[in-house]
C-alpha cells in the first residue's frame, strides 16, 4: 500500500551553497508531512530530491526501502504539484487530467473514463471538456490534483500550491486538500512558508532553517515545545527577552531578564548541559500566554507600559514597553478595554508557558 | 487606419507618428505593394518590341503562362522540363525546410531550456557570426568544400573511406548543404522564442507523471511551440524555393531552380513578360502551398504573430 520515505544524510551542494545539510528522517505511509520555513531554507530542493528532479549530493533517499539512486522522476512513484499547478493550457480539462495515462498508453476510453472518475471526486463533474482557462483558481488547484493522482501514485508531493490562491480560498483549500487526503489514504507531502497551513493540515511538521531541519513533530509540539529559537520565533508570534541563568534543575529555569524579579520558566533546552547557571539564554514568551495580572503568587508577575494596538478584528494585539524591551500581548476581543494606556500595567504568566533556550539564531520578522 | 494614426499620435507625439506612418506607407507601397503589382501587369503581356508598346497589339494575354504548361508547341503538348524544375525546385525546398527544422529543434530547445544568460547569449553569438560573410562567398565556401579536390574529399580519401573523389556538386549535396546552412537562423530564432516562453515547470510536469523524453517532446513541447514552428518553416520555405545565389554556384550543371529559369527569362533571354508570369508562379505556388500544409495542421496566422 502506501510507503514509506527516507531521508537518510541527505545533503544538497550546489558548489559553495548547501542548499540541504544532512536531513534525516522518515515520512510513514498515509502522512500528511509539512516541510515549513523561510524561502531559501531548502525545502523545495528536499522535494525535488524525493520526487527525484534533483540527486543529493551525499545520502540517501529511499521509497519504501528502496533506494532511489539513478531513478528518474517519470519512474518514481511520486506525483508532484508545482507551485503554479503546471497545467497544460492547450488540453482540455479531462485531457490534462488523463495525461499521465496517455503517456502510459492507456487507451482513450479507459482514460476518459477515469477522468470522469476523478472528476467527480473532485466536484468538477461534467466539466471535462472546459479549457483550463475556463476555470476559477480553487477549480485548476482541484484539476493538478486530480491529475495527480489520476495513476494512483503512493506519494503526493505538494509546493505551496495554495500560494497563488486569495486568503478566502486558501483556508477553503485548506480543508479540503485535509479532506482528499484523508479520503484517497495517500502520503501527502507538502512545503510551505505558511505556518498556518502547516499546523492546520499536517500530522506532523519538520521546521527548516538555511538548509537544517530545526525540529520534527506536530503542531502543537512545534508551537507549544520549540526546541530551538528559530523555531519558537518562526512558527506563530513570540516576545524573546535575552537573559541570564540563575539556576536549573533539569526541567525548571531560573531566569534573570532584568524585569523586576526573576522569570521561572520551562527549560526547553535539549542538548545535555546546556543552560548552566550564569549562561545567556533566551526566554520566550508568547502574546496570548500574557495576562493582566491578577495577583496569583505562582505566576511571573512584571510591569510595563502601553504603546499602541494592532486592531484585528477578532483579536487585539497591544504593543507594549518593558523597561525598554517591546513586548506583544494578544487578548480575544470580547467588548471590554482593559488596557487604556492611562496607567503602567502589571502583567503575569503562567511558568510552564513561559520557554528558556540557549541563544541562537531567530527568524527574521 | 484612422484608428491606428491617432494611437501613435497619443503614444509617441505628431512629429513621430507622421513619420512612422510616412515610412511604414513608403517602404509597403513603393518598395514591396508597387513593383509585385508592375510584376503581375507585366505578366499579362506580350513580350513586344519598344516600338509596339502601347500600340494595338499591346494586349492583355495569358500566354506567358500557358507557356510554363505547354512550351512553344502550342496546345496538347507539355513542358515538362520546366514543370519539372518546379516540381523539383518544391521538392527540394520542403526537403531543405524539414532538414533544417529537425536540425534547428534541438539546438533551440538547447538553447532556450538548457542554457543559461551569458552561455545562451554566447551560442547565440556564434550562430550569427557566421553570416556577417556575405551569402554567395559563403557559397563559393561550400563549393570548396565540397569540390572534387575540396577539404572533405581529400578528408574522406585520406582516412581511406573512398578511392576516388565524389562529386558532390553533381550529386547535389553541396547545393542542399548550402541551401539548408543559408536560411538556419530563420527557423533557429523563431523557434527558440516559442521555446523559450514555455514555462519550465510544464516540461518537469510532464516528466514527473511519467512522460518519457521523447514524449515530453510531442505532447508538451511541440504543441506548444506550433505557431514557432510554422513561422521558422513558412520562413525557410519561402526564401529556399526564391534562392538564387546558392543554386547559382553549389547547383549541378544539369540541375536548374526554378528561380534560375526566372533569371533567365529576365537576363539573357530578354522576356521580362514570361520571367514575371514564371514569378507570379513560384509565389502563388509557394503561398498556396504554405496555408495547405498550415490548414492540415490547424495553424492559423493569427497564432504565427506570436
Amino acid at each position: 500500500m502506501t510507503k514509506e520515505i527516507s531521508l537518510e544524510h541527505v545533503w544538497v551542494e550546489f558548489g559553495e551553497f548547501t542548499a540541504v545539510q544532512k536531513a534525516n528522517l522518515t515520512i510513514a505511509g498515509g502522512e500528511f508531512f509539512s516541510f515549513l520555513g523561510p524561502s531559501g531554507c531548502g525545502k523545495t530542493t528536499l522535494l525535488r530530491c524525493i520526487s527525484g528532479f534533483q540527486e543529493p549530493t551525499r545520502g540517501v533517499v529511499k521509497i519504501g526501502g528502496k533506494n532511489m539512486k539513478g531513478v528518474g522522476p517519470n519512474k518514481r512513484p511520486t506525483a508532484l504539484i508545482f507551485q503554479n499547478l503546471a497545467l497544460f493550457p492547450l488540453r482540455s480539462v479531462a485531457d490534462n487530467i488523463a495525461f499521465p495515462l496517455e503517456v502510459r498508453g492507456v487507451d482513450k476510453k479507459t482514460r476518459r473514463k477515469r477522468a470522469d472518475e476523478l472528476l467527480e471526486l473532485i466536484a468538477l463533474t461534467g466539466q471535462g471538456d472546459k479549457k483550463i482557462s475556463e476555470l476559477s483558481g480553487g477549480q485548476k488547484q482541484r484539476v493538478a490534483i486530480a491529475r495527480a493522482l489520476a495513476v494512483e501514485p503512493d506519494i503526493l508531493l505538494l509546493d505551496e500550491p495554495l500560494s497563488a490562491l486569495d486568503l478566502k480560498l486558501r483556508q477553503h483549500m485548506r480543508t479540503e486538500l485535509r479532506a482528499i487526503q484523508k479520503q484517497v489514504g495517500l502520503t501527502f507531502i507538502y512545503i510551505t512558508h505558511d505556518q498556518g497551513e502547516a499546523l492546520t493540515m499536517s500530522d506532523r511538521i519538520a521546521v527548516m532553517n538555511k538548509g537544517k531541519v530545526e525540529q520534527i513533530g506536530d503542531g502543537k509540539t512545534i508551537y507549544d515545545h520549540p526546541g530551538t529559537g528559530f523555531v519558537a520565533s518562526f512558527v506563530g508570534e513570540n516576545n524573546v527577552l535575552e537573559g541570564t541563568v540563575l539556576s536549573n534543575d533539569g526541567t525548571i529555569v531560573k531566569v534573570d531578564t532584568g524585569l523586576g524579579v526573576p522569570f521561572v520558566v520551562a527549560n526547553h533546552a535539549t542538548e545535555k548541559g546546556a543552560l548552566v547557571p550564569g549562561d545567556a539564554c533566551q526566554m520566550f514568551i508568547r502574546p496570548e500566554a500574557l495576562r493582566i495580572a491578577a495577583g496569583d503568587d505562582d505566576r511571573n508577575r512584571f510591569e510595563c507600559n502601553f504603546v499602541t494596538e494592532e486592531f484585528e478584528g477578532n483579536m487585539r494585539h497591544i504593543v507594549l514597553d518593558a523597561s525598554g524591551r517591546k513586548l506583544k500581548m494578544s487578548m480575544i476581543n470580547d467588548g471590554r478595554n482593559p488596557i487604556d494606556g492611562s496607567a503602567p500595567i502589571a502583567l503575569d504568566f503562567a511558568p510552564e508557558m513561559g520557554i528558556a533556550l540557549p541563544p541562537g539564531p531567530l527568524a527574521s520578522a | 487606419m484612422r484608428d491606428l494614426f491617432y494611437d501613435l499620435v497619443r503614444r509617441n507625439g505628431m512629429p513621430v507618428a507622421i513619420y512612422l506612418m510616412l515610412a511604414v506607407t513608403l517602404w509597403v507601397f513603393i518598395l514591396i505593394v508597387l513593383p509585385q503589382l508592375t510584376m503581375f501587369d507585366y505578366s499579362f503581356r506580350l513580350n513586344l518590341p519598344p516600338g509596339k508598346v502601347g500600340g494595338p497589339e499591346d494586349v492583355y494575354t495569358v500566354e506567358q503562362y500557358a507557356y510554363l504548361f505547354q512550351g512553344s508547341g502550342g496546345a496538347g503538348n507539355i513542358n515538362t522540363l520546366d514543370l519539372g524544375i518546379l516540381f523539383k525546385t518544391l521538392f527540394s525546398a520542403v526537403f531543405v525546410t524539414v532538414f533544417d527544422l529537425l536540425i534547428c529543434y534541438p539546438v533551440a530547445f538547447v538553447l532556450a531550456k538548457s542554457s543559461t544568460g551569458a552561455k545562451a547569449r554566447l551560442l547565440v553569438l556564434a550562430l550569427i557570426v557566421p553570416y556577417w560573410i556575405n551569402e554567395i562567398l559563403r557559397a563559393f565556401a561550400f563549393r570548396i568544400l565540397f569540390g572534387s579536390t575540396g577539404v572533405i574529399n581529400e578528408f574522406g580519401m585520406g582516412l581511406g573511406l573512398w578511392d576516388n573523389p565524389v562529386d558532390f556538386i553533381r550529386a547535389d549535396v553541396a547545393l542542399y548543404a548550402g541551401l539548408a546552412y543559408a536560411y538556419i537562423l530563420l527557423m533557429i530564432f523563431p523557434l527558440y522564442n516559442a521555446i523559450e516562453s514555455l514555462d519550465r515547470n510544464q516540461i518537469e510536469a510532464a516528466r514527473d507523471m511519467g512522460a518519457s523524453w521523447w514524449q515530453v517532446h510531442a505532447k508538451v513541447v511541440i504543441p506548444y511551440a506550433k505557431p514557432g514552428i510554422a513561422s521558422g518553416m513558412t520562413m525557410v520555405f519561402m526564401l529556399t524555393s526564391g534562392a538564387l545565389a546558392a543554386p547559382q554556384i553549389l547547383g549541378g550543371p544539369s540541375n536548374l531552380w526554378f528561380t534560375q529559369l526566372v533569371y533567365q527569362w529576365f537576363n539573357s533571354g530578354g522576356n521580362w513578360p514570361r520571367g514575371s508570369a514564371y514569378a507570379m508562379i513560384l509565389l502563388f505556388v509557394c503561398i498556396a502551398l504554405v496555408l495547405l500544409t498550415m490548414r492540415i495542421f490547424k495553424v492559423s496566422i493569427g497564432e504565427i504573430k506570436r
